[in-house]
């Protein structure tokens, strides 16, 4: 099955990005995922800040800027791997590099026929 | 037929239907699908079995009852439903081995089902009815009774934790070394919030053998027999038993309530005792000492007032401070200053109940019954007063009830 790993993390997290110590937990992870051959897919954001929202309002668009304000966690960026079931899966979200103050979501790709 | 012999054949179409589930869902992942086809061929068995007598081969009388449901429905069925044939492949399977010699006993996976019912990414105040259902056929209406549901509501939460372990790829495994004794633990939790359901009657159920409890214990039985090194399972086996030993001692012939402390030892039953401290000392051999141990321990030091009239409570303080050390959960803390009550006098266990957190106790009523107990103790009648009506105010037992009541007229009357 594949599992996306989804990553939220909090503002002081996106800051310490530039950190040797954090971002090198992350390229390890991710080397670890590709050594086991179990990365499908999957990217890092840049920070919440840049983003830009587009919402539909009735027939036009509105455009704004980013981040949504709620939520001390902001999505980081994501895993998609392949594994067998559920606890494979936990298994390898448990090792996630976040900090206290950021979160792993574990969600199964949906399947197209 | 008798009624006993009804209850035999209850029991092992209940435990075949089980062994189907498991191994129909082990290789489908699909709990609903595997259910739909065996529901009908267990109503059916539940019908006929205690008229007409249990077959030779349980489990395949239900799969020869469950294919001409399979049969039929395959018929109204898209043919591209992916889960459905799944399931049908498993059935296959099924029946193969049904008809090989060489493989005379059919393979009971009911383990991995219950490892699948208790899995953490499953809503815990779950864990019990799936398991329930799942593996014993106990059918909704009766859960929601047990579990202070509507039926609909009960009905919906469950068919969502069965889509859940279905979508979210919940392994049908016995987990890992690793992750085996954290993932028994739920399990076990499990089965003990199944007694405990039965044990405060709320199933509705005074008989024991077609109750809750009777389930919970027949389940652990089960476990005790696939996992015959795990001393944890010994010691919820021991824990339950030491509890159903002291079933009809627990009310007297007017059905009122009667305190453990009060009960007359001679209506235990000894030979559940018995069984109870031999699983304990099985258990104590194993040397790693955990929970469900340790209060079958504090029940065996209950039980021994039988031989000795007297209760050990120096023994029973030490085995709660283990307890609250390996598990400290409220319950654990109010038995603990109970305990303390005897030892040290009501005034220290107060000290102690004031020490929990506030938000907790506010609704716990066992938290308020041994707070009036020993306020009444330190002669300080309206306190205990006061704490006896939160205690009634709190009780969901009708028994129970009646019996705070009379502490608490005797309070009233002894203050004025």
């Amino acid at each position: 099955m594949q599992y996306a790993l989804i990553i939220r993390e909090s503002a002081e997290d996106f800051v310490r990005r530039g950190d040797p110590a954090y971002r090198d937990g992350w390229t390890a992870y991710t080397k670890a995922l590709v050594q086991a051959g179990i990365l499908t897919a999957g990217a890092g954001l840049t920070p919440p800040e840049t983003g830009t929202i587009v919402r539909r309002k009735g027939e036009d668009h509105d455009v704004q800027d980013g981040p949504y304000p709620e939520g001390k966690e902001q999505l980081g960026g994501f895993y998609v791997i392949e594994v067998p079931d559920l606890d494979a899966a936990l298994e390898w979200a448990t090792r996630v590099p976040v900090s206290e103050r950021g979160s792993v979501e574990i969600r199964p790709r949906l399947q197209t026929a | 037929m008798t009624s006993d012999a009804g209850r035999a054949a209850e029991k092992v179409a209940r435990q075949s239907y089980g062994k189907l589930i498991a191994f129909l869902a082990a290789r489908s992942r699909d709990v609903p699908a595997a259910e739909d086809a065996l529901s009908e061929a267990l109503a059916a068995a539940l019908r006929t079995w205690p008229e007409r007598g249990i077959p030779d081969n349980p489990e395949a009388w239900l799969l020869t009852a469950a294919r001409r449901n399979l049969i039929q429905a395959a018929r109204h069925r898209n043919v591209r439903d992916n889960a459905r044939s799944m399931v049908t492949l498993a059935f296959e399977e099924a029946e193969e081995r049904m008809n090989d010699v060489e493989n005379a006993v059919f393979p009971d996976e009911r383990l991995k089902l219950l490892f699948a019912c208790t899995h953490p990414a499953i809503d815990r105040s779950m864990h019990t009815p799936l398991m329930l259902q799942t593996v014993l056929g106990v059918d909704a209406k009766t859960m929601a009774r047990a579990f202070v549901a509507s039926p609909d509501a009960m009905s919906q939460r469950l068919v969502r934790a069965k889509v859940k372990i279905r979508d979210a790829g919940i392994p049908f495994a016995i987990p890992e070394q690793h992750m085996l004794t954290e993932r028994l633990a739920g399990v076990l939790s499990a089965i003990y919030a199944a007694y405990g359901l039965g044990w405060d009657g709320l199933d509705g159920e005074e008989d024991s053998r077609t109750g809750l409890t009777g389930e919970a214990i027949w389940l652990s039985r089960t476990l005790t027999t696939i996992l015959p090194e795990e001393p944890e399972v010994m010691g919820l086996l021991s824990l339950m038993l030491y509890c159903e030993a002291r079933r009809h001692a627990r009310r007297d012939i007017d059905g009122l309530y009667v305190p453990l402390e009060d009960q007359d030892t001679g209506l235990w039953n000894e030979i559940m005792m018995a069984e109870a401290d031999a699983l304990l000392r099985k258990a104590g051999t194993f040397d790693c000492f955990g929970p469900f141990q340790c209060q079958a321990a504090i029940q065996s030091v209950h039980v021994s007032r039988r031989r000795t009239a007297a209760t050990d409570w120096e023994a029973l303080v030490t085995l709660y401070r283990a307890l609250i050390s390996m598990k400290p959960t409220l319950g654990a803390k109010v038995s603990h200053a109970a305990v303390i009550g005897r030892v040290e006098g009501a005034a220290s266990a107060l000290t102690l109940l004031d020490g929990l957190e506030q938000r907790a106790i506010a609704s716990y009523q066992p938290y308020w019954a041994v707070r009036a107990h020993l306020l009444s103790e330190l002669g300080e009648s309206d306190a205990a007063a006061e704490a006896y009506r939160i205690a009634i105010g709190l009780s969901d037992n009708p028994t129970i009830c009646t019996f705070l009541t009379g502490r608490l007229k005797a309070v009233i009357s002894r203050s004025a």
